[in-house]
């Protein structure tokens, strides 16, 4: 045999026992992991990291793996069977992803709103206005710049399906456009990436977006961008945040004990009330407000109404035929 | 411009108070891309052996094939790897998504194409005489062939630093299958991303400016093996013979 023939034989043997060893670590030795595949917002503001800690001190033979994304490619994950369990917030991707049997055992966790930000200077005077105003006004001031090149934006999308992306093409469709033709404007800029790296494209170049109240204030409050927020509260504005479980009966190796264990924590009174006060030292305020107690007290009003018709899917959190087995998750 | 300031200044306080996260990071690259060099070059080096030193129908056209591979965009390799290990592709089944195993694998598949062209140009430099005078001498084939890669040793060992540097310098496989998940599979890159995305500044610094020491300390290496390398060329040692010359001595 030549040289390079028995070469070959040692890299190939070298490479099996390299595949080999990790599926075999990971298998037995390793600890049980659980992947939650999420939205960047719960990342980026660090609660999900903070979560995982208390979580894996309480769980010790667990190892929470958490890939920050994007509702849009969490839901990917999940239908690829590359995540344990997803945490995202978009209610119409959410009922398509329960519906098609990706996902079972939905619970809405947290609330916050988006909020629309831009210079301090606001040359489009959206200031104070409602979500639909403030899109007019933005179009009737993007129509008018002078310069219709491309060149200048005044608007930056998200861009990458998450569930912020998805709410600004629900915004601008209840306002009476259509958001084929917004996106096509000059001026309508798309960074096709995270909610950090869109605030920061947003602040460089002093331009208006959208964003969820968490990240914002995070990233506001620690100067890492100055752009003002510019609109206040408003149904129209709220988040809802909510949990799945990816169905075991899709895929077989997903580890579902450990998801639904983990869906169980973060009902939890203790770990609701820990989402509630998370960052109200550092920011002044909350970056998120739990809903289990509100919408099991049905109060406070109008907010458990507004989640009620914004994240509710037939008249429930989670319909019985989508709840495998788990109804005290919704006692 | 406070705030860069600022960022410096906290990068420089994470590195001397040994951050566990930035650690982490630093451990996690030069472990997935030292492992990845040694499977790279495990697998290129026979490759390269065989373009090096064989003649056959077909050759020139997988050496053009693995030059052009060194150009492949990161994130297309991703990509394509990711749609293999993904549980729904080919070899999901083995559950390696988000592991260790499958960042080294694909960081390995990127670099193997760096080893196998830079490694066959320094074997063919090797003198053919070496061969035949190894073979005339006794020498089995295996034995000859090991003479030929003790010629071209400066050559092969560059193949392994230059691909070294563009593992841990790549971003694309490693986020995409790896997942950049915080003490398993994030490494300096991913982690320089994700931190000037959030706004950690300080610890984006932080990891950027290991990165960066890394980087240079390697190719200050190489060209320090150079000098001394001539300062030592009397002696002969095999491991600084950059021309692959004196190979009388060297036999």
């Amino acid at each position: 045999m030549q040289m390079w023939q028995k070469l070959i034989i040692v890299a190939a043997l070298t490479t099996l026992i390299v595949m080999a060893g990790t599926i075999v670590f990971f298998n037995n030795f390793a600890k049980r992991r659980l992947i939650i595949s999420t939205t960047t917002s719960l990342y980026d503001t660090g609660l999900l990291e903070a979560v995982e800690k208390d979580y894996e001190a309480k769980h010790p033979s667990v190892d929470v793996n958490i890939i920050s994304a994007g509702t849009g490619i969490a839901i990917e994950h999940a239908k690829n069977g590359d995540a344990d369990l997803i945490l995202v917030h978009s209610p119409v991707q959410e009922k398509i992803f329960l519906e098609e049997n990706w996902g079972v055992n939905r619970k809405i966790i947290a609330y916050n709103y988006f909020t629309i930000i831009g210079p301090q200077a606001d040359p489009a005077e959206i200031s104070g206005k409602t979500a639909n105003e403030v899109l007019d006004r933005i179009v009737a001031y993007g129509d008018s710049l002078a310069d219709q090149s491309g060149q200048t934006k005044i608007w930056i999308s998200r861009g990458d399906n998450s569930g912020t992306h998805a709410k600004e093409k629900s915004l601008w469709t209840a306002a009476g456009y259509d958001y084929a033709v917004i996106s096509a404007k000059p001026w309508y800029a798309n960074v096709g990436s995270g909610m950090g790296h869109t605030l920061n494209v947003a602040n460089q170049l002093s331009v208006y977006t959208i964003a969820d109240i968490g990240t914002y204030l995070k990233f506001y409050s620690e100067g890492t961008i100055s752009l003002p927020s510019l609109v206040t509260e408003e149904e129209s504005l709220l988040n809802v945040y909510s949990v799945m479980a990816v169905n075991p009966d899709m895929h077989k190796h997903v580890n579902y004990d450990d998801a639904m264990n983990f869906i169980a924590y973060l009902a939890s009174p203790e770990t609701q009330q820990f989402i509630g006060n998370y960052g109200k030292s550092d920011y002044g305020q909350s970056l998120f407000y739990g809903t289990v107690q509100p919408l099991k007290d049905k109060a406070p009003q109008p907010i458990v109404g507004w989640i009620q018709s914004a994240a509710f899917i037939e008249g429930s959190e989670c319909p019985p035929q989508y709840r495998n087995g788990s109804a005290e998750l919704y006692g | 411009m406070t705030g860069i300031l600022d960022g410096i200044i906290e990068a420089l306080e994470l590195i001397i108070t040994g951050d566990p996260v930035l650690y982490g990071a630093v451990f996690n690259s030069l472990f997935f891309s030292g492992v990845a060099v040694i499977l790279a070059a495990l697998w290129g080096l026979p490759i390269a052996m065989l373009l090096a030193l064989k003649n056959f129908r077909g050759k020139t056209v997988i050496q053009t094939f693995f030059n052009s591979l060194i150009g492949v965009p990161t994130v297309a390799l991703g990509l394509f790897l990711f749609l293999i290990f993904s549980r729904e592709g080919l070899f999901g089944f083995l559950g390696l998504i988000y592991t260790p195993a499958v960042v080294i694998i694909g960081q390995a598949v990127l670099i193997t194409p760096i080893i196998i062209s830079i490694a066959t140009t320094a074997l063919e430099a090797v003198d053919p005489e070496i061969i035949n005078l190894a073979r005339t001498l006794g020498a089995s084939e295996s034995q000859a062939s090991i003479a030929v890669m003790k010629e071209a040793t400066n050559g092969l060992l560059l193949s392994g630093v230059a691909s070294f540097n563009r593992a841990i310098a790549e971003l694309g496989v490693v986020l995409i299958v790896g997942g950049n998940i915080v003490g398993l599979t994030d490494v300096l890159t991913t982690a320089i991303a994700q931190h000037t995305a959030i706004g950690n500044l300080g610890l984006a610094i932080a990891l950027g400016i290991i990165l960066m020491v890394i980087v240079f300390s390697i190719n200050a290496f190489i060209v320090l093996a150079r000098k001394i390398k001539t300062l030592f060329y009397g002696l002969n040692i095999p491991i600084f013979n950059l021309e692959g010359k004196n190979h009388e001595n060297s036999l």
